[in-house]
């Protein structure tokens, strides 16, 4: 039963064959298009209920006055744990998971985003 | 001028200088197929030289409790015993730059310093690692020794004499005697792996048993010179087997440099194949392995190699 | 013979995890053995108790990164048999398919651990590979590799249509392939075999006695799976068959472990063939009336319990974990007396320890006077300033 170099021949053929490892950041590993990723907050549909930071665990929301009528949530990513429960407690489907996972920064300001309010009209600020 | 000549040899070619780089570029070979075997990318050819580099960088701490002379002492002489084996190495041609008569045993000596160093190193780094590691570097010297000695002496006995040089030229006027001593150069080659404390004789350095063994309390450059010596014992195993089991190299310089250069590859590539196939065994299987097996193949071998030096008269 | 003692840990390369061991050793013999846990205590039970039920689950899946989905599944039965939810079908079997592509997981993880302690880091390599695979798989139906956040109070969160069930039939294969590889190579190559055979071994009424579960118990022949013993999910309508060994010892650890790899593929397979129709989740109330539940799962390393207690109000009363790991740990000290030094990362290994998982409590014991005592957080805060201002040696 015992038998010397039953890995021989996996050897060699791994020897003569490319790495299984990705050369990242030139190539990656596609991730799947329903990926839990970065969320993002579509002001348009954002009633400031506050159910999504009520149910973050990882207390990533806060809601913060920006001269709408309610408060809005602001995101700190650095935080944040891609749960997507803030997408699922939001009743208004005001927050949409992306595939988003590149989320890199040189410093924790640059996680943080956090909602402009200009005038009547909504509109997402850029992060 | 011969002074000029002895201290280039001794320093540049084929002493430190060539001995270091030579046995970089067969560090980096050896991880490389490793890697490779593993199906994963392996280190760039520079990594070697850098990690060297990097480790001559950095902090450089002795223990409280060590012995400071030792501490200092031992890492130099490590690596000056494998390099100066180097000079006894026929490279470009069946002469080495000071051949001699019994320069086999030399080199045998030579090898056996650095285990012996390593033995101390750990003895007197005051750390129970160290000693647990210093105890199996004895018991492994003690179970492959008596093989690779043996090993080493068929192809001596079958040429009749104790002069590398002498070997090279009698395997290379009677290729049969290469095919006649191969198991000489498995038990060789598995004795070496045992010298050179790798899997799956690395009982000595067990990572995740004994952190690094005798030298888990070196640091810094005395660290690199500890790895370098390691590398350098890698190529002087390797060239040696080359010379007295591959019948060494013939042509001119240039030639034989790159024949010699091939031939060391190949060991190399046999020695990384080796450790990537099977997994570490303890101390007393290594030793019970080397007494079971090994010196009996040994034996054997030689048993063979005298009837047949008998039987054909060379 | 020389005696001395060894330590490793609580920093040491064998350790993944920080936890102390303590080895009085003769020679090359281990004598005795000490274990000391409590370097990765990070107060979780503590702090589900300032959380509601929906957060509760996202911090419970951290306490291990490899079987997140077992203390996740732990944790909403136990609030749904509070609560009295019946979970749908599809939901069950979408549990359960999680949970086996986990115990893939685990197992091909540990298989790999195996390998680098024993010093065959070719396994390692491999192993590692392979279980990408799974991991795929995880982050196809469930949107992450490690921490799936599948499990929600009444429910599952996300479905596996038919596209992604065609998709992961189609890996599970070549995975089955692989591991059946694997398990020739553990059984037939002779370096494993010295390292693996006769080492360590637990015979099986010491195995009860220590208190051992999940793969450490069946390597000793003992017939212990909650998931037969005590179906939840689905597994009362899924046919599988539980994994044991008579051996024992190492060997026997990798075999079933390897085994039970296969008999997931089946169960994976089975489950995703016959998957229900249906919803996925019940409403479930934000606020637990009172009572408590005692729930088990069978994690990949073994038997998971966790108890929940509710006080009627919107987070928990109390939760205490029982991870699989402590358990077997008695037996890991037991069976190495009289094992080498160098069998000592391998035999720590060999019951997949989880020390994170472990970790539930401190006591602070004066190892002098045996008295225990409390220390709030200011006291803590300044003991360490203490401790590392003056430039303790020890």
């Amino acid at each position: 039963m015992s038998r010397v170099g039953r890995i021989f021949p996996e050897l060699i053929r791994c020897l003569f064959s490319p790495p299984a490892t990705v050369d990242f950041p030139k190539s990656e590993v596609p991730v799947p298009p329903d990926y839990r990723g970065k969320p993002v907050l579509i002001q348009e549909k954002c009633t400031g209920c506050g159910l999504c930071a009520r149910d973050c665990p990882a207390a990533a929301i806060e809601m913060v006055e920006v001269g709408a009528k309610r408060p809005k949530p602001a995101f700190d990513y650095a935080r944040c744990a891609f749960c997507a429960q803030c997408a699922e407690s939001c009743r208004s489907d005001a927050i949409e998971i992306t595939a988003e996972h590149h989320l890199a920064a040189y410093d924790k300001e640059g996680l943080r985003w956090v909602p402009r309010y200009e005038g009547t009209k909504e509109k997402p600020a850029e992060s | 001028m011969d002074i000029v000549l002895d201290l280039v040899r001794i320093l540049i070619f084929p002493g430190l200088l060539f001995a270091v780089l030579l046995s970089l570029f067969l560090e980096w070979l050896d991880r490389k197929i490793y890697a490779r075997m593993q199906n994963r990318v392996g280190p760039p050819l520079r990594q070697p030289l850098w990690d060297l580099f990097k480790l001559l960088a950095k902090e450089d701490i002795v223990p409280e409790r060590a012995d400071p002379f030792m501490f200092t002492v031992l890492p130099v002489l490590t690596l000056a015993a494998a390099a100066t084996a180097m000079l006894y190495i026929p490279i470009w041609g069946p002469e080495s730059a000071y051949p001699f008569w019994g320069d086999l045993l030399v080199i045998i000596f030579l090898l056996t310093v650095p285990t012996m160093v390593l033995f101390l190193a750990g003895w007197f780094s005051a750390n129970p690692f160290g000693a647990v590691g210093s105890f199996r570097t004895v018991i492994q010297f003690l179970s492959y020794e008596v093989p690779l000695l043996l090993a080493v002496l068929t192809p001596a006995v079958l040429a009749g004499s104790w002069s590398i040089s002498d070997i090279v030229r009698f395997q290379q006027t009677h290729p049969w005697a290469m095919a006649a001593q191969l198991a000489a150069l498995g038990v060789g080659l598995l004795a070496l792996q045992g010298k050179l404390e790798r899997v799956p004789f690395d009982a000595p350095e067990a990572e995740t048993e004994i952190v690094a063994g005798p030298i888990t309390e070196y640091t810094g450059r005395r660290l690199a010179l500890f790895r370098l010596s390691t590398d350098v014992q890698m190529l002087v195993g390797a060239a040696l087997f080359s010379n007295i089991f591959l019948a060494g190299v013939v042509g001119p310089w240039y030639l034989a440099i790159l024949l010699f250069l091939a031939k060391i590859i190949f060991l190399v590539g046999v020695l990384a194949a080796l450790r990537a196939m099977v997994a570490r065994i303890r101390i007393e299987q290594m030793r019970a392995f080397s007494w079971k097996y090994l010196v009996p193949i040994a034996v054997a071998q030689m048993a063979v190699i005298v009837l047949i030096k008998v039987g054909v008269g060379v | 013979m020389t005696k001395y003692n060894l330590p490793v840990g609580p920093q040491h390369p064998a350790l993944k995890e920080p936890a102390s061991f303590w080895f009085k050793v003769e020679g090359e013999v281990i004598v005795d053995v000490d274990i000391r846990l409590g370097y990765n205590h990070r107060g979780i039970e503590k702090a589900c108790e300032s959380r509601n039920y929906i957060q509760c689950l996202y911090l419970l899946e951290r306490i291990c990164g490899i079987c997140s989905h077992a203390h996740t599944t732990a944790f909403a039965q136990g609030v749904e048999e509070i609560l009295g939810l019946e979970i749908p079908a599809r939901a069950k079997y979408i549990r359960v398919i999680i949970a086996e592509l986990e115990r893939i997981h685990s197992h091909l993880l540990w298989l790999g651990v195996a390998g680098h302690e024993i010093g065959f880091d070719t396994l390692f390599m491999y192993a590692w590979r392979d279980r990408e695979t799974v991991l795929d798989i995880l982050e196809l139906i469930s949107g992450n590799r490690v921490n799936y956040a599948m499990n929600t109070i009444g429910g599952v969160r996300r479905d596996i249509d038919q596209a992604k069930r065609e998709q992961i039939l189609g890996m599970l294969d070549p995975l089955a392939e692989r591991v059946k590889f694997y398990t020739d190579l553990v059984t037939s190559e002779p370096t494993c075999l010295a390292r693996l055979e006769n080492v360590a071994p637990v015979p099986a009424d010491k195995a009860v006695a220590l208190g051992t579960v999940g793969p450490t118990a069946r390597a000793s022949g003992i017939k212990v799976d909650v998931r037969r013993d005590d179906p939840y999910a689905a597994y009362a309508e899924i046919p599988f068959e539980v994994i044991t060994s008579e051996r024992g010892d190492l060997l026997g650890r990798a075999i079933v472990r390897l085994g039970e790899i296969g008999e997931s593929v089946k169960i994976i397979k089975y489950a995703l063939q016959n998957l229900p129709e249906g919803p996925l989740t019940v409403k479930a109330p934000r606020k637990v009336a009172a009572g408590e539940a005692v729930s088990r799962v069978e994690a990949p390393r073994g038997e998971d319990i966790h108890y929940v207690r509710a006080d009627g109000s919107d987070h928990p009363e109390r939760v205490k974990v029982r991870a699989p790991t402590l358990a077997n740990l008695f037996a890991v000290g037991e069976s190495m007396k009289g094992a080498y030094v160098a069998d000592i990362p391998i035999v720590i290994a060999s019951i997949d320890p989880c020390f994170s998982c472990t970790d539930r409590m401190i006591e602070l014991v004066q190892s002098r006077t045996g008295t225990s005592s409390v220390m709030t957080w200011e006291e803590l805060r300044e003991y360490g300033i203490r401790w590392y201002g003056h430039g303790h040696r020890s």
